[in-house]
């Protein structure tokens, strides 16, 4: 089987600079590439990253050892009240937190992938989230402009790959992992197994391979 | 006046929504988003009614929590509890899942509240003390969703009471809540305007009163909350 994409987790974080910004998928430990954040906090020299996320682990576990590792310069995302490290580094000057919604985190990153710099969202609306954003009434409805977000490299995970890099998931676990696939510069996939091209049920794909420019098979274990 | 044990309000509050539910799943299937906590609840009582729930982190036809030996470690709600499938259930992606809620195709959330003020503001995702800092999906939850149920209980566990006339804490949206749903009281939001429409049998009208401060209207066709 030939996989021209394939490196080991070390050698696919070797690509990761100081001052990236970097997407990572999962919701609460689901769908996240476990490995490639181990590498990813065990890999020395990058700092002054940003890390765009749905959550930031838990203290010291999974994306929460980047913080602990003083690895972080920002963090983009929608809920950290699972890692209290983060609001105590917030607090302490030590990182910035954007707190965006979760709804339309998910749409500006997929926006970003669709080539769709900014829309409009009713979400956040009169809140503080919504402070300071570019307003507009359609409709009689107030909405307010987000910009989208994209990143210089996307950390996914996916249940297979096949030898070109077209992704399948499992249950849940796809969450945020689709759009960030489309979103950021370099694309670097963990999969749980890597399949002969022409084994996928072409219907079954989710994320074809022409995003994905990195895949490391998930060792055995975690 | 009456008070209930915390368990027993939290019971018949989701017995209230889930009621709601049933006999609006009679005339169309019905598409509901669970908060956290009473919330998830309601979905103890809707019985074999054509109700689906859907899950923002990507997942509609969400069963019920799953034993130790029927997990998937990947598979949980937004809640991160571990779930079953139900026949039909579909994944989907979170950009997905939050454009069927933005998108006005899911009919209800039920969400609790820290305040709802009496123009249907609603407060449940922040409380400013410097430990938190997280909105997940609750903002795209109100803003989006057809109908806006808060389910809690009538005042804070220190007796507090919950609906006021202004929110005092950071809001999640303006003008979103349609009913509201505690061990005491029905209201529903009409035109903006706040509306008691059922009150528990064991109290009354003035003791009501006395821990709501937000302003409402009495129904005319005021009724009393159907109970155990």
């Amino acid at each position: 089987m030939a996989c021209d994409k394939l490196k080991t987790a070390k050698e696919a974080l070797a690509l990761v600079k100081s001052g990236d910004r970097i997407m990572v998928s999962g919701f609460g430990r689901s769908g996240d590439p476990k490995q490639l954040v181990k590498a990813l906090s065990d890999t020395e020299g990058v700092k002054d990253l940003t890390i765009i996320s749905n959550d930031l682990g838990s203290p010291n576990a999974g994306l929460g050892e980047l913080l602990t590792k003083g690895k972080v310069k920002g963090l983009i995302g929608t809920y950290y009240n699972w890692n209290p490290d983060v609001p105590a580094a917030a607090h302490a000057g030590q990182i910035t937190v954007e707190l965006v919604p979760q709804g339309t985190f998910a749409e500006a990153i997929r926006a970003a992938g669709v080539g769709i710099p900014a829309f409009y969202t009713p979400t956040a609306v009169g809140t503080e989230l919504g402070k300071g954003k570019e307003t507009k009434v359609f409709n009689g409805v107030e909405y307010l402009l987000q910009e989208s977000i994209s990143a210089d490299v996307a950390l996914i995970h996916a249940d297979k790959a096949d030898e070109l890099g077209n992704l399948v998931y499992h249950t849940t676990a796809r969450n945020f992992n689709p759009a960030m696939a489309t979103a950021a510069k370099l694309v670097i996939a963990e999969v749980n197994e890597i399949v002969p091209a022409g084994t996928l049920d072409p219907e079954s794909i989710v994320t074809p391979h022409m995003y994905v420019d990195v895949i490391v098979l998930k060792e055995k274990g975690e | 006046m009456f008070t209930m044990e915390e368990n027993d309000a939290k019971v018949r509050i989701a017995k209230r929504v889930a009621a709601e539910f049933v006999e609006m799943a009679k005339e169309k299937p019905l598409y509901v988003n669970l908060g956290v906590g009473i919330p998830t609840m309601v979905g103890d009582y809707v019985g074999d009614s054509k109700i689906y729930l859907m899950a923002e982190n990507g997942m509609l036809g969400v069963g019920p929590a799953a034993k130790p030996e029927e997990e998937d470690p990947e598979r949980i709600n937004a809640s991160r509890v571990k779930v079953l499938e139900t026949a039909g259930c579909s994944y989907f992606d979170s950009a997905s899942a939050f454009g069927m809620i933005r998108g006005g195709h899911v009919d209800a959330t039920v969400l609790g509240a820290f305040e709802v003020s009496q123009d249907g503001d609603i407060a449940n995702w922040i409380i400013p003390n410097g430990k938190q800092m997280g909105v997940g999906g609750a903002m795209d939850l109100v803003a989006g969703a057809r109908l806006v149920y808060v389910a809690m209980q009538h005042v804070s566990k220190k007796g507090a009471p919950k609906l006021i006339e202004k929110c005092k804490l950071p809001l999640t949206a303006v003008g979103e809540v349609d009913v509201i749903v505690t061990e005491y009281a029905l209201f529903r939001f009409k035109n903006r305007k706040m509306i008691l429409e059922e009150i528990a049998p064991e109290i009354t009208l003035e003791e009501l009163k006395s821990v709501t401060p937000a302003n409402y209207e009495v129904s005319p066709d005021l009724k009393v909350m159907k109970v155990d």
